[in-house]
């Protein structure tokens, strides 16, 4: 047989098969069965007509949301600042903010909760408060590379173009960087966004009790329960993908500049 | 006393950059008239981009002052100056529509909807893009943009339109079309311009004053028609249209020695001073051998179109002559050139400036000594590939036969040795002048160059040495044959 580059392709193929699309046709198939094994909807009436599925998915997504936000804050400004300065040392700063990632998890936020316990003296009085910071903590550099990366290929011309023609600081701004870092913006949510929605390891290892998303499916498949908590990844999986399409439209229409990461 | 219609001055006005020291600007002074089209001219890093970003203040003077109808604008910030700029790239907002652009200044500036509309309209009318209000940015051609830039910096009605190398980026039949359109444009409104471009033909078309620069430094300011006639000094010669540029010296009164003959000229210096002689290619008639000024071969003959572009080695001296006669290889001519079409100036700092050779080892070479630099610290953006050709910064290779390196040696730098073999060149010691701490001397060199050298020992009048010339103290510059 002669020898194709296609062939380079078939290690993937073979991966891609076994873990990604077997297992997603596994979870249709629990998703719209019951413990009989017979074809049933109620896994999904049942989540959207169960208050505490129901609420669970709404406190995620308010989670997320301040997760999200406080990650925007802290990073754009950060973000830049780095990309916009001239001073020799950037990279330097730009790498402390990223080195957390480099970081074992574990370690990282081990350290982070005895932190917060001899801030806090007890755990388990702010939850949601501990949620957030925790997660902020572990997904601020997703936020700052893409922002930082947008923002540092505008062309600085494209300041001052707005100076010359009667912006001030501020100004241009408001109506040239910010619009233009919109891309970075948008990759950055996404990928803090999905992320807080889910990630419940951050929450169990600060000894958290907020319950989110990610939680609830572990809990199912802990009780064995493998049709409902096949149900809730897959509902997770239509709102991620919609939030995608959503972004990824609005990316091509903000135009070039598309954040790298 | 300011002149009542003079719009801005620029006074000793100089430029270090902070990080690296570096003098981008030196004492640069300049008065534009109200309605002028003045262009800053030189090859890049001459520093005419920044110049013109300290009048547009994205840079703040180290020194010197900004006058704009006589009050001092080094304070204020940009957005707050009654100039506006075209940008090398365009600078085009890329997430807004053509209109949007175009409108950005006014809607700074609280301009009435319906105003903005009929400004806006107009605008695109005189860059000839009527229509085009709701065009993406990146929908349109390079030429298109380059008027949408244009049109975006006029609506704004500036005091004066600073254009920074606007057409760099355009085709060649595009670049003249604009260049007409420019001028055009500049006579309708009557709006003062100040053009930035490194293009000699682009600035002689569109100016009424050209400012060319080099270093940091003004070379000459002057008409067009001036700096091509009249070059101050041989930089400018050399950079405005195509020179052949030669060392010598003053014999008498009216005479001066050059490229291995005793030529009249008009321009009259004190006999024994070190001068530069610039002859324009169209300016040399072929004669018979024998009835000119001096003797050469014909070395290379190219049809141009409209002229011959014939090179003449005369002794190992290479002069470039236009013509619309033909002449063939290998023919023995004679050369004479009219009084008044040469050019004598003082040797400038009486630096020494002479061409040295690349030769097809891409290797330096003068007087058949290699030079010990490389190519690629001399030609910017310029890399040794491994096959050990040259290419340049657009990734060209270059051929030694049609470039050639311009060296400038301060008289300080070289030396003088009674061991012949010791320096790059040989010659005899035809004048010498006490300057007080040092003499100077000029050597006639065995290539029909002479260059003047400083030395604090007393040497002959027609005492053979050889010259010492130091590889780190030589400039370098590159030219196209």
């Amino acid at each position: 047989m002669r020898f194709s580059r296609k062939s380079l392709g078939i290690p993937y193929a073979v991966f891609l098969v076994i873990f990604v699309a077997a297992p997603l046709l596994f979870l249709f198939y629990y998703a719209f069965t019951n413990g009989q094994g017979q074809f049933t909807v109620w896994n999904f009436t049942h989540f959207f007509t169960d208050p505490n599925t129901l609420g669970t998915l709404y406190y995620s997504l308010l989670l997320a949301l301040v997760t999200t936000m406080v990650c925007l804050l802290l990073a754009y400004p950060v973000a830049y600042f780095l990309a916009t300065s001239t001073m020799r040392t950037k990279p330097v700063v730009l790498m402390l903010f990223v080195m957390p990632m480099w970081i074992n998890f574990s370690l990282r936020i081990t350290a982070l909760k005895e932190i917060l316990n001899v801030l806090e003296g007890n755990l388990a009085m702010h939850p949601f408060l501990n949620a957030v910071v925790g997660m902020t903590y572990d997904f601020l550099p997703f936020m700052i590379l893409p922002i930082y990366t947008t923002i540092s290929r505008l062309d600085g011309a494209l300041r001052e173009a707005a100076m010359d023609l009667g912006a001030n600081r501020v100004q241009t701004f408001l109506r040239v960087t910010l619009p233009l870092s919109v891309p970075g913006i948008i990759s950055g949510v996404s990928m803090v966004f999905l992320p807080a929605m889910t990630n419940y390891v951050v929450l169990d290892m600060l000894y958290n009790s907020t319950y989110i998303m990610g939680s609830l499916i572990g809990s199912y498949f802990s009780a064995y329960n493998w049709h409902g908590g096949s149900m809730i990844s897959l509902i997770l999986l239509a709102l991620i993908c919609i939030f995608t399409l959503l972004t990824g439209n609005e990316e091509e229409s903000v135009g070039r500049g598309g954040a790298l990461l | 006393m300011e002149s009542k219609d003079t719009i801005i001055e620029l006074k000793g006005i100089s430029k270090v950059f902070e990080d690296d020291g570096f003098k981008a600007v030196d004492n640069f002074n300049l008065e534009v008239k109200r309605g002028e089209f003045v262009t800053f001219l030189g090859p890049s890093g001459c520093g005419k981009t920044t110049t013109l970003r300290m009048i547009a203040g994205f840079d703040v003077p180290t020194e010197g002052d900004i006058l704009l109808n006589g009050k001092s604008i080094i304070g204020l910030p940009p957005y707050e100056r009654p100039i506006n700029t075209v940008f090398q790239r365009y600078a085009l907002f890329p997430h807004m529509n053509v209109y949007d652009n175009i409108a950005f200044g006014l809607r700074q500036k609280k301009t009435p909807k319906d105003m903005i509309d009929r400004k806006v309209g107009r605008v695109l009318e005189l860059v000839d893009l009527e229509g085009f209000e709701r065009r993406a940015i990146r929908t349109l051609s390079g030429g298109q943009q380059q008027r949408i830039a244009i049109a975006r910096a006029l609506v704004n009605e500036p005091e004066i339109l600073l254009l920074d190398e606007p057409l760099g980026a355009l085709d060649l039949k595009m670049r003249k079309e604009m260049q007409l359109e420019l001028k055009d444009m500049h006579n309708k409104l009557g709006i003062t311009f100040i053009y930035v471009t490194h293009d000699q033909e682009e600035a002689l078309t569109m100016s009424d004053k050209i400012v060319v620069m080099s270093e940091g430094r003004t070379q000459q300011i002057g008409t067009p028609e001036d700096i091509y006639n009249e070059p101050a000094n041989a930089f400018v010669a050399d950079f405005i249209g195509e020179s052949n540029i030669f060392n010598g010296m003053m014999t008498g009164h009216l005479k001066a020695r050059f490229c291995g003959g005793e030529f009249v000229c008009v321009d009259d210096f004190e006999e024994g001073t070190h001068i530069t002689a610039v002859v324009r290619p169209e300016d040399v008639e072929i004669t018979a051998p024998g009835h000119g000024t001096i003797n050469g071969i014909v070395d290379s003959v190219i049809f141009k179109g409209i002229h011959y572009e014939i090179t003449v080695l005369s002794g190992k001296n290479e002069i470039v002559i236009q013509t619309v006669h033909n002449a063939r290889v290998g023919d023995r001519v004679g050369l004479r050139v009219d009084p008044e079409n040469i050019h004598i100036m003082l040797a400038e700092d009486h630096t020494n400036l002479f061409y040295a050779d690349v030769n097809h080892d891409f290797r330096l070479e003068y007087n058949g000594h290699h030079l010990d630099t490389s190519l690629t610290r001399i030609i910017k953006g310029s890399k040794r590939r491994e096959d050990g050709t040259v290419v340049d910064g657009n990734g060209d290779i270059l051929e030694p036969d049609r470039v050639r390196i311009l060296v400038s040696l301060m008289p300080d730098d070289i030396e003088m040795t009674d061991d012949q073999d010791a320096g790059l060149i040989q010659g005899t010691i035809s004048n010498l002048i006490y300057k007080g701490d040092h003499y100077s001397y000029i050597i006639h060199t065995e290539l029909e160059q002479d260059f003047v050298v400083n030395d604090e020992d007393l040497w002959n009048m027609g005492d053979r040495v050889s010259l010492l010339m130091p590889v780190d103290k030589m400039k370098f510059t590159l030219k196209k044959k």
